[in-house]
């Protein structure tokens, strides 16, 4: 699966991409993976209520099922315009 | 109905006249446009904006389509600017076109409100005492709740 960060979320983690093996049912679930593996993740994931997540280039909910998406994005809130 | 993502600069004057070519039956056009804007206490050298290549052309679009949906629109132009901009440097703009004003301000109004808190876009504001990103505020997402 490919994960994809922007903004904060990318500089705290240190990377704009990557791919992920994961048997994840959730979103929620992968955040608890990724947040279980290095400090950087769990720093960055601290607080969910400042992220927002992508399946897929869609918004979506932490608790959305992760079967059959391709990629995943994190990110805060958005500020176009 | 057209949308673009781009990094240089565009023509006000040039896309609102092409915008407003060929419509005959709109009594109304209705432009905005986003300026960088300057930082009051702490001059601002330029400004960074990110965006997530695909997802952005695809949300604009479809907030494009929803206010088509919504307003009585004869059509609709969006552009969007990414990369390092400076100060006064022009970042965006919607244009409206419709038979009657109402329509066409409304819809302006609403696609910016979603544009603003719907479109994967990030600014980061860099100055003399460093760089931050802007964050989203509640009243942007409040702007929402009223369509």
């Amino acid at each position: 699966m490919d994960i994809v960060y922007f903004a904060w979320v990318r500089e705290r983690i240190g990377l704009p991409r990557e791919v992920v093996e994961t048997t994840a049912a959730t979103v929620m679930d992968l955040v608890a993976e990724l947040s279980a593996r290095e400090e950087r993740y769990a720093m960055a994931f601290s607080d969910i209520s400042a992220l927002r997540v992508a399946l897929d280039q869609e918004l979506s909910d932490f608790d959305a099922p992760l079967e059959g998406v391709r990629e995943v994005a994190f990110f805060p809130p958005m500020t176009g315009g | 109905m057209r949308i673009s993502v781009q990094d240089a600069p565009f023509d006000l004057g040039q896309e609102s006249a092409d915008f407003a070519a060929g419509h005959r039956d709109m009594g109304a056009i209705v432009t905005f446009t986003g300026i960088v804007r300057d930082l009051p206490d702490d001059p601002m050298e330029a400004m960074e904006i990110e965006h997530y290549p695909g997802m952005t052309e695809k949300a604009i679009t479809q907030i494009a389509e929803q206010a088509r949906a919504r307003f009585s629109l004869g059509d609709v132009l969006v552009i969007h600017r990414f990369g390092k901009l400076v100060p006064g440097e022009m970042i965006m703009m919607v244009a409206t076109a419709a038979r009657h004003r109402k329509d066409a301000f409304e819809a302006a109004t609403f696609l910016m409100d979603y544009l603003k808190s719907r479109a994967p876009f990030w600014k980061r504001e860099i100055s003399a005492s460093g760089a931050a990103w802007v964050a989203a505020t509640d009243e942007d997402e409040d702007a929402l709740a009223r369509w």
